[in-house]
């Protein structure tokens, strides 16, 4: 069947079989290959994108349920090309990742929680990236990336103090 | 891990998806399909046709009824998890939904999904039953309820008739100033199905007796079940520990428990009356609270 798809600020008509996942359609037909795919029955969290700015599983939706909706991918939450968001900045800085299949998904994850919470606690932060699995167990180091990501962005537009 | 082939339909009334459903044996409704999916990746389900509800704006709702919290069947579990209305007058649905998977699960799974795949394990059949839920389904131009009790029927099945498709839910809500709740899951990890669960709602009188009290266990038995014996047993007496353990294990002591890998049926008989005992525990503590903090207000 013929759908419209909203990814990352374009639309694209696609042709896609009903049976297509989100996920497969995104890497497959979008060449978006940051949606990663695990274990394709909702239980690893690595293929999470953002569907109306909030993260879900795209194994777990198929394409043409997604039509209507914005979805983003972890190829479009950067500002810009070659630049990083300040989130993507914050997991390189703490080393918040190893082998690297979960960190998309978990990047995405820790965008949806901030969007709605910008100071989370540490045990919110655990709560909210408890759907994704890390197998390198680099659980700690993630933990520090959106905590400092959530610092830097809280303090992004505050006034600078002044110069005594 | 693909599904098999199906044909896919999006109608935008409940009256359409309904013939849909009528004109074909093999088809399915799908809403969140947090549970419909999973399945079908792994042919466990494999539907000739998915009729999407989701879009379907009637039945998308959170709203105050006289004695109950009517909430829209495609009604998605995050947004009833952060209802306030819904916290304050079916605080149970405020306790239990964070065990509902994961946030990204319940970003699309539904309320009514929930019900209509009647896992055993699934957390809101449970409050369902415990609170006495009423369940409104239309088939064939006609709109039915159904009590939560009369509606789990076995292991993922359902009263729900063929070519039914479940509009919405009705929770009554407890109007007295006296009430609280408790809920306790066992599972492997955070968010993993329940090997048991139990639900506890608990109205006190001005002296802190037990008025009105509703106990129901999930996951230990094909479907949720209220421990009836032991609600007319405590109803008028101050819920000591003792007095609780003793009548909630009497009403246990007859089900035919599940018994898998994960837990044994005296496993899970055990575990449930632990947990009943300490969902009522919790239900009295925060009763007490509650009248409390009601009798600060009024000051």
């Amino acid at each position: 069947m013929r759908i419209e798809l909203k990814v990352n600020g374009e639309t694209h008509a696609l042709d896609v079989e009903e049976r297509t996942t989100l996920l497969d359609c995104l890497r497959d037909k979008l060449a978006l290959k940051g949606a990663h795919a695990g274990c394709e029955h909702g239980v690893c969290g690595a293929c999470t994108v953002l569907v109306d700015g909030v993260a879900v599983r795209s194994c777990l939706m198929f394409a043409p349920q997604a039509e209507g909706s914005v979805v983003t991918t972890i190829e479009g939450v950067t500002p810009g090309p070659g630049e990083l968001s300040p989130i993507q900045d914050a997991f390189c800085e703490t080393h918040g990742m190893q082998c690297g299949y979960c960190t998309p998904a978990m990047v995405l994850t820790a965008h949806a929680l901030l969007a709605g919470n910008p100071s989370p606690t540490r045990e919110e932060i655990v709560e909210a990236i408890s759907g994704n699995i890390c197998r390198c167990t680099g659980y700690a180091q993630i933990i520090e990336a959106i905590a400092l990501a959530a610092e830097r962005m809280r303090g992004a537009n505050a006034p600078v103090e002044p110069r005594s | 891990m693909k599904a098999a082939p199906f044909a896919y339909s999006r109608p935008t009334a409940v009256d359409e998806a309904c013939a849909l459903l009528a004109a074909d044996d093999g088809a399915r409704v799908i809403a969140g399909g947090q549970t419909l999916v999973p399945m079908m990746a792994m042919r466990l389900a494999r539907p000739t046709r998915l009729i999407d509800i989701a879009r379907i704006t009637e039945l998308s709702y959170v709203r105050e009824e006289k004695d109950a919290v009517a909430i829209g069947a495609c009604t998605r579990q995050c947004l009833v998890e952060r209802d306030a209305l819904t916290a304050k007058r079916v605080p149970m649905l405020a306790a239990a939904i964070p065990f509902i998977g994961h946030a990204a699960t319940r970003a699309r799974g539904t309320i009514g999904g929930s019900m209509a795949h009647a896992d055993p394990a699934a957390e809101l059949p449970l409050i369902a039953v415990t609170l006495d839920a009423t369940l409104s389904y239309r088939a064939g131009g006609k709109s039915s309820d159904i009590a939560a009790r009369d509606f789990f029927t076995g292991l993922m099945i359902t009263a729900l008739p063929q070519g039914a498709c479940l509009t919405g839910v009705r929770f009554p809500i407890w109007h007295g100033e006296r009430v609280g709740v408790g809920f306790h899951e066992v599972n492997a990890r955070r968010s993993d199905f329940a090997f048991v669960a139990a639900a506890a709602q608990v109205e006190l009188d001005a002296g802190g007796k037990c008025k009105r009290i509703a106990i129901g266990v999930g996951a230990a038995t094909d479907v949720p079940i209220r421990l009836e014996s032991a609600e007319k047993q405590l109803t008028g007496g101050a819920l000591d520990e003792k007095t609780v353990a003793d009548a909630v294990r009497a009403a246990l002591a007859d089900i035919e428990p599940l018994d898998d890998l994960h837990a044994s049926a005296e496993y899970r008989r055990r575990a449930a009356a632990s947990l009943a005992v300490r969902a009522v525990a919790d239900a009295k503590i925060t009763a007490t609270a509650n009248a409390l903090e009601s009798k600060a207000r009024a000051h």
